[in-house]
């Protein structure tokens, strides 16, 4: 008697788990498409890169108002990791905040993955500072690499100019494994990976503000919307690339004229997916709405020029 | 007559009792029973070989010496340094502080269920603990960072306020988080304690201290530090509360007020990240997954031993 | 040897107080240790109060059935959580069909079966608990390696990450099962077998419903852990984004640390809000599971 109450039991607490599971299924229904033709359908598979990642979300959002029968999937295992699937046929496309490296390119011929590279918007790195800071409204890009080039030892504001005040100076960045890094070194230090090791080093952008804010010698690098959407906690330094300072902004980082910290943002479509109708039209609804697009996500929308290349490279990828 | 020992299966069974057919079940049954046990031996072998390939691979590369002995991690700059030492350092002072948390925390919480806490008291506070085993470990970590760091940096009374990102917050919120785990596993080890050996003592004129400490926390000690154990090992493998509170840069000290970065939360950043798989960058990862691994397992053997040693048997 | 449920192990003090001969110092360290083991819980209370009130009181204004019903989105104040949920659901299903069965299986051979100084076992015992260990994330690469691609090739779906999950948890499973099957007294075997019971029939008959309490508890704590794992998911290819719920065991999928976890890097005030609410959403999961597990636990527990 007591054994059949205790299956019944245990049965009843498993139905209720299946139960709330099996309710959740959603088939996708059959809908006309708006002018008569037959609308798209499938699933489109994109991962990679978590800077790039808000961009495809935002894309897929607006192409799937349009499109309902298709579904749009976006992962965030990283650059790296989003090539790795992406050359192993598991992604049509591959989300990448750098380009493509030489070993990622010869797994993907390897396997017999050709692919396109797409750039797709366009991003600033903000350099910040704390509000209090009254003395860096701008800084040269060899400022920058006394501070932050391997083996800088500077740990006050007035080693970096004898006109500062001594105020330490408190670092924070972005962790060795983000694209932001890569970049940022890149382009101030000379090389990837070229950097001071001792700084405050994370994952999440929203820390460093965070840091920054509260530290009146703080200093960070992160993407221009992290600065944008928490100005009033930080101030950013104009960078002075060898043409006068100039402080990051929309226009700023689209004309170039914010150098060297604007970057380029990718996607990388393989040419067997695009042969599927819903992948190309995807593609191509990225392109002609990337204003839209950039601006949802915060980042900056290509020039005219820009997309137009970009939708030359797809072309040439379908050609081939 | 032969009886059959309870704790150690006799060498044979009781003969002649059992339908031949039945034995035959039976013997099918502890079959599968053991394939149950023997999954974990699968798993093992698929994480070692998971973890060795890319590390033999990886110490191709990098001298052996090198890494174990080196001060210095910085794997993915461009002049790389690969001495493991401070990831390892950054480990033991967070798993250490943990430890310290948990470990009297758990054991007393432990102690008020089981010997202090009235029936209606012990139903509704043992639930409440094992929610907070069930916290996702990302709040944790946002928790140690954005609660437990400021209140920490704004009280410090020993010198230097501690870093943004600290040991002593991760450490502090890890602890907590484990603590329902070993609250749990030794209260029902202490639950098990025959109550006559209570009885008994309280006959003898125990106090209720007297009796927790020296009749029910020797008697359930295997128990006990099997808890402290899986605590310690939860401890070391904890990879989302470092990553976030404890920050991303390796540090070789044992000051727990600065930021360093743990093996595991390494794994994590870097796993995460934007590395190529197949470079060396990424192949870091291996071979601190099976540094962590190596570390673990000696760990385990000894305080096997020490369990072995200890277990009492009742009745 | 009373079997009712309805008593503690709080022994019931002596109608004469033998303490009061026993001096103040003996009472004050009585006092202060009382003091103490009720501290301790009462420390894990505050922190508990505390997290929750923080997340309650950022993600107020986000937390109704809009985030419920709705799916992700790049509009913070759209954005919902219905097919992190239901991931979550879905994965913890298959944590309970695999984990348990196979967790308690192992600790059954293990505490009752198994020649203990046989050197398989022994091995057994180190790798579990071991395994027990190694880092969430390590757990993702197995995944990743041998249930995703490699031997069983399933891809970046909702059984891989289960599946994933029920491996990182089946170590703790199967330790606090054991403990649990060891808490029954050996007498209780013994009595069966001496009546004539096979082994099999005295343990799944006698022992095995005496230790459900202490099974549950194991099996309350483990799936607690997996429905709070974000990193072994990100490896297996959670998604940020996907606008549908998981329509089988092949199904892409995301999750709730997932989703919490990314919400609250995006540089949006809106997504952390969001993210908030969707803690709070988590921990209430959490708390219904738990509450059912507990039912079964006061069920049946019993002293000896």
């Amino acid at each position: 008697m007591r054994r059949i109450r205790w299956f019944a039991m245990v049965a009843a607490v498993m139905a209720i788990a299946l139960v709330g599971v099996a309710c959740g299924g959603d088939e996708p229904s059959d809908s006309a498409g708006g002018d008569g033709t037959t609308a798209l359908s499938g699933d489109i598979r994109v991962d990679g890169s978590s800077t790039v990642g808000p961009l495809t979300e935002a894309a897929a959002e607006f192409f799937q108002e349009e499109n309902t029968d298709v579904r749009v999937t976006v992962g965030i295992s990283g650059t790296g990791g989003g090539f790795e699937k992406f050359c192993a046929g598991e992604t049509d496309i591959s989300d990448a905040s750098r380009q493509i490296e030489q070993d990622e390119e010869e797994a993907c011929a390897g396997a017999g993955v050709e692919w396109a590279e797409v750039q797709v918007a366009l991003d600033g790195i903000a350099v910040v500072v704390n509000p209090e800071n009254d003395w860096a409204d701008s800084l040269t890009v060899d400022q920058l690499k006394l501070i932050w080039n391997e083996g800088s030892t500077i740990d006050n504001w007035n080693q970096v100019d004898p006109s500062f005040p001594d105020v330490p100076l408190e670092l924070f960045g972005p962790g060795t494994d983000s694209g932001t890094f890569d970049y940022f070194t890149d382009a101030v230090n000379g090389d990837e990976g070229i950097s001071r090791t001792d700084y405050l080093a994370t994952e999440d952008d929203n820390v460093a503000v965070q840091g920054v804010a509260g530290s009146k010698g703080g200093m960070a690098y992160f993407g221009l919307s992290y600065y944008e959407q928490n100005a009033d906690q930080l101030k950013v330094v104009a960078i002075d690339g060898g043409g006068g300072p100039v402080t990051p902004s929309l226009e700023t980082v689209q004309s170039g004229e914010y150098t060297p910290l604007s970057r380029p943002l990718f996607i990388y479509p393989s040419k067997a997916s695009l042969e599927r109708p819903e992948v190309a039209a995807f593609i191509q609804f990225y392109l002609e709405n990337a204003d839209r697009i950039a601006e949802q996500a915060l980042y900056v929308p290509m020039t005219a020029e820009q997309v137009a290349a970009s939708q030359a490279a797809v072309e040439q990828l379908i050609a081939e | 007559m032969a009886v059959a020992t309870t704790r150690r299966p006799a060498s044979r069974p009781l003969e002649g009792l059992e339908a031949g057919s039945r034995r035959y079940r039976e013997k099918v049954i502890v079959g599968g029973l053991f394939l149950c046990a023997a999954l974990s031996i699968v798993l093992t072998l698929g994480i070692v070989i998971a973890l060795v390939v890319p590390s033999v691979e990886f110490f191709r590369s990098i001298s052996p010496v090198e890494f174990f002995t080196g001060t210095e991690w910085a794997p993915l700059f461009k002049n790389s340094k690969f001495g493991v030492l401070p990831l390892l350092s950054g480990t033991i002072v967070i798993t250490l502080i943990a430890a310290v948390i948990c470990l009297p925390l758990g054991l007393l919480a432990a102690i008020y269920l089981s010997e202090y806490a009235s029936r209606r008291t012990r139903s509704f506070v043992k639930p409440i603990l094992e929610i907070l085993a069930g916290i996702p470990t990302v709040v944790y970590g946002f928790f140690a960072l954005t609660f437990i760091t400021p209140l920490l940096r704004e009280n410090w009374l020993f010198g230097t306020p501690p870093q943004v990102f600290n040991a002593l917050s991760a450490g502090l919120v890890m602890g907590i988080m484990i603590l329902p785990t070993v609250a749990s596993i030794s209260e029902d080890a202490m639950f098990a304690v025959p109550q006559s050996l209570r009885a008994g003592a309280a006959a003898l004129g125990a106090t209720k201290y007297e009796i927790s400490t020296r009749v029910v926390v020797p008697a359930g000690l295997s128990g006990i530090i099997a808890a402290f154990v899986l605590g310690i090992s939860r401890a070391i493998g904890e990879t989302m509360i470092v990553l976030i509170a404890a920050g991303g840069t390796p540090n070789l000290t044992f000051n727990p007020a600065e930021a360093m970065q743990t093996m595991t939360a390494f794994i994590g950043a870097a796993g995460l990240g934007d590395q190529a798989t197949g470079s060396i960058g990424y192949k870091t990862i291996f071979a601190v997954g099976i540094t962590l691994f190596v570390m673990t397992l000696v760990m385990n053997i000894i305080s096997i031993r020490l369990v072995r040693k200890y277990r009492e048997v009742y009745d | 040897m009373s079997t009712s449920a309805s008593q503690t192990n709080a022994p019931t003090t002596p109608p004469i107080s033998l303490t009061s001969r026993r001096g103040w110092r003996h009472r004050a360290r009585d006092g202060a240790f009382r003091g103490a083991v009720t501290g301790s819980v009462i420390v894990g209370l505050v922190v508990l109060v505390a997290l929750i009130l923080q997340s309650l009181i950022e993600g107020w204004p986000r937390l109704n059935l809009d985030l419920l019903t709705s799916f992700p989105s790049s509009f913070p104040e759209r954005a919902g959580i219905q097919s992190a949920i239901f991931g979550t659901l879905w994965m913890v299903g298959i944590v309970l069909v695999t984990a348990i069965p196979i967790g308690v299986g192992a600790a059954i051979y293990m505490e009752e079966f198994a020649d203990t100084e046989a050197w398989y076992n022994r091995l057994i015992d180190v790798i579990i608990q071991n395994l027990a260990a190694v880092p969430s994330i390590v757990y993702g690469i197995l995944g990743l390696a041998f249930l995703s691609r490699g031997l069983l090739d399933l891809g970046p779906v909702v059984l891989t990450a289960g599946l994933t999950l029920s491996f990182l948890v089946l170590p703790v499973v199967i330790i606090a099962s054991r403990e649990a099957i060891r808490a029954v007294p050996s007498s209780i075997l013994d009595g069966a077998l001496a009546l004539g019971a096979t082994r099999w029939q005295g343990v799944s008959r006698q022992v095995l419903p005496a230790s459900i309490p202490g099974i549950a508890t194991g099996s309350i704590l483990a799936v607690s852990r997996a429905i709070g794992e974000a990193a072994p998911l990100l490896l297996l290819g959670a998604l940020q984004f996907i606008t549908f719920n998981p329509t089988g065991l092949g199904s892409s999928f995301t999750a709730l640390p997932i989703q919490i976890f990314n919400w609250i890097s995006r540089p949006q005030e809106g997504f952390h809000i969001a993210a908030a609410a969707a803690i709070i959403v988590l921990l209430c999961i959490t708390l219904l599971m738990n509450a059912v597990a507990i039912w079964l636990r006061n069920r049946f527990q019993q002293t000896w």
